[in-house]
């Protein structure tokens, strides 16, 4: 077909950040899936503890300690992340920097407590049903962790090369900082459904 | 289009008259109240469908014997027409709606019709899913009135039954179509099926959950008796087994209590007291063997016995090696055990 | 075109000019250039590279499209060659021919190749093909995400047959329940096979169905607001995101399920604390979306083929998008439909009685609006068109049936009988592989450049019509006198022989029409008329470029100006200049109205996303032996990963 030009798109700028870029869409939507695998997760866990006339099937409840202090430390890691995004946006790159090697020790040191908190569970996976929902949700947790804080320092290293002066490394910071707060976000009802729930009554 | 039409009707036509010869294990046969109320059920659904259908072709068929207009402009619509076409889909979108509330409204009575069916139920038979065989209990408060069979359940005419059905293995399904539809049977629940046969009869039923290799072969049949033939009947299977009168009945009843047979299955008055395997105090009574695969008589004992994995194979009955002699003593017992 | 419009298509934001980054660099771009060196160096950037490590690496869709639909279509061959097996067992009562244990398997592959190797992916891949022509941008979102998801679909698909050819496929039906698959019932790897494949093809659908979301989202060519984004598309979008929450049910499912065979948890386990239900819930939560995440594709089909032939846009086009979006929705309160007979409380199975009843308004307004639209437009019959018609006569059979089972009192006399299986075969190949094959037809144009023959084309169809509903439509019959499904055999005495027969008649029919098309498309990929750009006259953009399209899809991004583009500019078409032609850009635009707002860089081809795939499939196998394998496995799909993103200093990765 012939063509007939009607808009001139050259000064379009090259990259977007937040929902102007693509990939904080999929980053989206690849939270949108594994948050659905999360819930699904802990419904299987209402279910089960519904349909047991003893939850948690005589079992101490686990010692939530070393959990409450994932959690603080999670909540904790939030203010550095946001600073960090602020300063993406900026493009700014040595606060940017900075705030990379932040998060990837405070994604470190939840990793070290979490090491501690299996063997606070009080159960083993394979003792009976409550015991395998606990492992199941902790280690769901722990895979989201563990990916998303190497994540954050393969960025971190990429940020020291020359391929991090570029406007798409800014954006990929700002979607690691979005990803982290699905990260601890996803927690809470966890922390919750394990540490609290065999608490009620 | 047209010639497909017709073609599809004259088989469709061919299939409905061969539909006339169901009947054993069928849904179209109802033989008590339940399967009565699902078999008016399926044909008012079916009936309505076909209108739908009937209509959906209808309309999707005039537009193809019209000729094809000249080319226009594809964007030019007539308006007034459209506003029109708009008016007749919210109509029919409305027409559906309705049928569609009515279809839920009688779903929902006719379930409450099922569930009055047995509610004052005076028998209540256990029946227990195996890979591939069906456990039968006739619970009593008296323990010695509880009777333990398989394969075959016996039950009064025009009488409503209870059946409790659990698995101790797999998930199985039990359905006898001719008197209700299916209710699974799931190791860890205990569902509850209410039954009646209008009429005496035998009514076949079938495992209807995929349960693994021999799920084709797990049949069971219900023998509705008038209530008197019933009584006697369960009289008598409460008996121990006969004893065994010839001698070769008596050597295969040795036999048996000497050979493997005696781990898996039981014989009442013996000391076979095997669970895990059909209870053989009355095998020769049934009418059939191995949940419905055979047909009771000597030669089929004798078949399955001798090699019951070819019969049914990856049944869990093993091959146990006995001679030609061995064979029909045991078969010669078993045959006495009426 | 007014100077106002111009300035509001270039965009609102300006490039943030702040902050630390590497002076913008430029290159050449399209503005000037005439049409020949427009395609030379548009050729040069996004051509795949010659040799096989360019044909491993190569992120264009139409490519990575093209392998999955062969794919697709060879592993339909494989399903339908399983099925003629099972139906000649089935001929007669008592036939020896084909045992419980294969004939288990049989019925298990089949149903296993054809929702989860064959129906999926071949609409997925449709939509990888199509959705980024239709959209007028020059590639799918995360192409490097999408090669990867092929190669995973590829060796999730190739492992299960090769168990099978070892003898060691599944044997537990497509949704493989507990207890008969857990560790105490289900011996050997069987089920082990069964749950990976899961994970393997659900880890690919979903990379898919992300890249199609956001391609739609962001990457419509400017002026495709919401209102005009053809049907077909829209189809794609609700897909896709039913996919996005359907998916993660069965890999929950699948791995509670490898965790109860392999490291002893109990989740399943009645004796412990869990229960077999729950197995159940999780599945169809996941399966019952399944078949509309295979069904709303077809609709959209439907859509594109009647417009084009009916040469007028769809009537109520608001309707059907809406109906798309009250079916995706929908579709996940229903799931209990399949589990009418485990003995639910009898108010809750209601419940879904009144829900899945409540489907088939959307389902039925989608009727009424393609009979409204062929009305009065007084179609000329072509191939694609007859597949159509097959949809509609075997469709509503099909979706009726299916307003049957809805019914839970109903339900329980025919539900696992081979009425169910006649439903499932109607809605299945009446409702999405008759619009696929009559995609096949209209589309084949545009993929080869040549069209199909339609002498063979309509052969074809007459024998797949009858062949299907002589195979199918007694199938409901057998199931009301008593036939229960997954029977690998049946007694003399029940007189179900005959009617058997023939079905099986009737599927060798089938079987027979699949060969000539086979025969249709390798005869006209080869000698074939040549189509020209636009064979059918339609009005969407993947018929303004050429047939088949150049790498780079478009010389220049169309403006979007209607809902039915091409047949609104019917003499020049509307385009956008200024994007440079040295480097892989496109155009992203705003998720509403399309106003184009960054011009972005779409990645190079690149042989890692193989190599990662390879990692991750390579974990996957692993882990059916032995739970370690998640551990030894991390460090190759890491390396991999890095090298995947580590950017290679191309302009792509740098601004
Ligand atoms: C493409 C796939 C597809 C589609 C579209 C559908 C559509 C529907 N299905 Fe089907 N279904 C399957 C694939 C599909 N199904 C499969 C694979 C299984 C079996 C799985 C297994 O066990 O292996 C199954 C099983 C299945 C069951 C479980 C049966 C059982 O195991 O006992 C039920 C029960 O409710 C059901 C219901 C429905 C309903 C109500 C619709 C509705 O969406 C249909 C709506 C459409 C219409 C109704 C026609 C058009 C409407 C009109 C023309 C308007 C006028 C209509 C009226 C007035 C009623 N389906
Ligand atoms: C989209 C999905 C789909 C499709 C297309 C089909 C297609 C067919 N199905 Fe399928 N079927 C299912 C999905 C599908 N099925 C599912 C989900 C189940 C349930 C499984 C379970 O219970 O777990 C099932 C179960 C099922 C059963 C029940 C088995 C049982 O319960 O025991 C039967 C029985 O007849 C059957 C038959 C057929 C037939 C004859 C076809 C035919 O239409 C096949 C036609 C296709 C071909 C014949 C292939 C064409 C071949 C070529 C193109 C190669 C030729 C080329 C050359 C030789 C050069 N199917
Ligand atoms: C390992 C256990 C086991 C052993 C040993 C065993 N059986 Fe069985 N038997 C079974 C099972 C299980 C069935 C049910 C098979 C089926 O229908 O799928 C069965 C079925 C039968 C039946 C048919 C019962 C019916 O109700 O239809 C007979 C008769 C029988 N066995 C006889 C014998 C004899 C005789 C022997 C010894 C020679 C024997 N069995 C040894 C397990 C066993
Ligand atoms: Cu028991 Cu099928
Ligand atoms: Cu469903």
């Amino acid at each position: 077909m012939k063509q007939r030009p009607v808009a001139d798109l050259s000064k379009l700028p090259t990259f977007g950040i937040g929902p102007r870029s693509p990939t904080w869409w999929g980053t989206l939507a690849f939270m949108a899936l594994e948050g659905t695998g999360f819930a699904l997760a802990a419904g299987t866990y209402l279910y089960l503890a519904y349909l047991s006339p003893k939850w948690p099937l005589g079992v101490p409840p686990p010692n939530h300690w070393p959990g409450t202090i994932v959690t603080l430390l999670l909540l904790a890691s939030v203010v550095p992340n946001h600073i960090l995004n602020r300063y993406a946006e900026a493009c700014a790159m040595v606060p940017v920097r900075i705030g990379l090697i932040v998060m990837s020790l405070l994604g470190i040191a939840p990793l070290v407590v979490r090491w501690f908190e299996f063997p606070a569970l009080n159960i083993y996976w394979d003792t009976n049903a409550y015991g395998s929902m606990l492992w199941v949700l902790l280690g769901l947790h722990t895979t989201h962790l563990i990916t998303d804080v190497g994540d954050t320092m393969v960025l971190t290293v990429l940020m020291f090369t020359r391929h991090g002066y570029s406007g798409r490394r800014f954006g990929d910071v700002g979607d690691n900082v979005f990803y982290w707060d699905f990260v601890v976000a996803t927690w809470i009802p966890i922390y919750l459904l394990i540490y609290w729930m065999p608490r009620l009554d | 289009m047209s010639r497909g039409v017709w073609t599809m009707c004259w088989c469709t036509a061919c299939i409905l008259l061969l539909a006339g010869c169901s009947g054993w294990q069928s849904a179209l046969d109802p033989k008590g109240p339940a399967a009565n109320e699902l078999a008016w059920l399926i044909w008012f659904f079916t009936a309505l469908c076909t209108v739908v259908w009937l209509l959906v072709m209808a309309v999707l068929i005039v537009p193809l014997a019209r000729r094809p207009a000249p080319v226009g402009d594809p964007l030019v619509l007539d308006a007034a027409a459209e506003r029109s076409k708009m008016r007749i889909v919210v109509a029919a979108l409305a027409a559906t709606a309705l049928i569609l509330v009515g279809l839920t409204l009688l779903s929902y009575f006719a379930n409450r019709t099922l569930a009055a069916i047995g509610s004052d139920a005076a028998l209540t038979i256990r029946v227990t899913g195996h890979q591939w065989w069906w456990e039968v209990r006739y619970e009593n408060d008296q323990p010695n009135r509880i009777l333990t069979t398989a394969n075959e359940i016996h039950i009064p005419a025009g009488e409503p039954v209870r059946l409790v059905v659990t698995s101790t293995d797999v998930i199985h399904s039990f359905w006898v179509p001719n008197l209700s539809g299916k209710l699974d049977v799931i190791p860890g629940h205990e569902n509850v099926l209410d039954l009646k046969a209008d009429k005496p009869g035998v009514y076949r039923g079938q495992c209807a959950e995929f349960c693994g290799a021999q799920h084709a072969n797990m049949s069971t049949f219900i023998i509705a008796e008038p209530r008197p033939v019933f009584d006697a009947w369960l009289n008598d299977q409460l008996r121990p087994a006969a004893a065994p009168v010839s001698a070769e009945a008596k050597t295969g009843h040795d036999l048996f209590l000497k050979r493997p047979c005696v781990m898996c299955h039981k014989i009442g008055g013996t000391i076979a007291g095997g669970t895990v395997a059909p209870n053989l105090t009355h095998i020769a009574s049934r009418q059939t063997l191995a949940a419905g695969t055979l047909t009771m008589s000597r030669g089929n004992l004798a078949a399955w016995i001798a090699n019951p994995q070819g019969i049914k194979p990856g049944a869990h009955m093993p091959v146990v090696r006995l001679d030609g002699d061995e064979l029909n003593a045991i078969v010669a017992y078993l045959e006495g055990l009426k | 075109m007014s100077s106002a419009r111009e300035r509001r298509l270039a965009g609102e934001g300006a490039a943030a000019g702040k902050g630390d980054l590497a002076p913008e660099r430029d290159g050449p771009r399209d503005t000037s250039l005439d049409d020949s060196s427009l395609d030379r160096w548009l050729a040069r950037t996004w051509q795949t590279a010659p040799g096989i490590i360019g044909a491993l690496s190569s992120v264009d869709h139409k490519i990575v499209a093209r392998r999955y639909l062969i794919t697709a279509f060879a592993f339909l061959c494989l399903g339908g060659l399983s099925a003629v097996a099972m139906r000649i067992q089935l001929s007669g009562p008592e036939r020896g021919l084909i045992g419980p244990d294969r004939y288990n398997q049989l019925f298990t592959m089949h149903g296993v190749t054809m929702m989860f190797l064959f129906a999926v992916p071949i609409v997925q891949a449709t939509g990888i093909y199509l959705v980024p022509l239709m959209v007028g941008t020059r590639n799918i979102a995360f192409p490097r995400l999408n090669a990867f998801s092929f190669w995973i679909y590829l060796s999730g698909g190739l492992f299960a047959w090769v168990s099978f050819a070892l003898d060691m496929a599944p044997d537990v039906g497509w949704f493989s329940y507990v207890p008969l698959s857990g560790p105490e019932f289900g011996p050997g790897k069987r089920s082990d096979v069964w749950a990976q494949m899961i994970t393997y093809t659900e880890v690919s659908s979903l990379a898919v169905a992300v890249a199609t979301i956001v391609t739609v989202l962001k990457q419509r060519a400017p002026g495709m607001s919401l209102d005009k984004i053809p049907l077909y598309v829209w189809a794609m979008l609700v897909t896709s995101f039913v996919i996005v929450f359907a998916m993660p049910a069965v890999m929950i499912t699948s791995t509670f399920l490898i965790l109860d065979r392999l490291v002893g948890t109990h989740i399943f386990n009645p004796a412990e604390g869990g229960d077999v239900l729950l197995f159940q819930h999780l599945f169809w939560f996941f399966g019952h979306p399944e078949v509309y995440i295979i069904f709303l594709p077809a609709t959209g089909m439907v859509s594109s083929i009647i417009t084009a032939f009916a040469r007028r846009p769809v009537f109520g086009y608001l309707g059907m998008v809406l109906a798309l979006i009250a079916v995706g929705f929908l579709s996940f309160g229903l799931w209990v439909h399949h589990m009418f007979a485990t003995g639910l409380p009898k108010l809750g199975a209601s419940f879904f009685t009144a829900s899945s009843m409540l489907i088939a308004i959307p389902n039925g307004l989608q009727i009424f609006c393609w009979l409204a639209t062929l009305w009065d437009g007084r179609p000329i019959i072509r191939t694609p068109l007859l597949f159509v018609f097959g949809f509609f006569f075997t469709f509503v059979a099909g979706g009726l049936t299916g307003v049957m089972l809805a019914s839970v009192p109903l339900d329980l006399q025919v539900h696992d009988t081979y009425f169910v299986v006649a439903h499932f075969h109607y809605v299945l190949i009446g409702g999405s592989v008759f619009p696929l094959l009559g995609a096949t037809y209209f589309w084949f144009p545009k993929i080869t450049g040549r069209m199909m023959s339609e002498r063979l084309g309509r052969w074809h169809f007459w024998l797949a019509f009858l062949g299907f509903n002589a195979a199918f439509f007694p199938m409901h019959i057998v199931g009301l006198w008593g036939m229960p499904r997954r029977v690998y055999t049946y007694p003399v005495e029940l007189g179900w022989g005959n009617i058997n027969l023939f079905i099986t008649a009737g599927a060798v029919i089938l079987f027979l029409s699949f060969v000539l098309f086979t025969i249709n498309l390798v005869y006209s990929a080869s000698r074939g008329a040549p189509a020209g750009d636009n064979p059918w006259n339609a009005g969407t953009l993947e018929w303004a470029t050429s047939s088949p399209p150049p790498s780079y899809n478009f010389a220049r991004i169309p403006v979007v100006t209607h809902a039915e583009p091409l047949w609104a500019e019917r003499d020049t078409l509307p385009v956008a200049t200024g994007l440079r032609v040295d480097a892989r850009e496109l155009v992203i635009s705003t998720v509403a109205e399309a106003h184009p707002d960054v011009r972005e860089k779409s990645a190079t081809p690149s042989i890692w996303p193989l190599f990662a795939a390879l990692a991750v499939g390579a974990t996957f196998l692993y882990s059916i032996f032995s739970p370690w394998a998640v551990v030894w496995g991390a460090g190759p799909i890491a390396i991999t990963l890095i090298g995947w993103f580590w950017p290679k200093g191309d302009p792509e990765d740098e601004e």
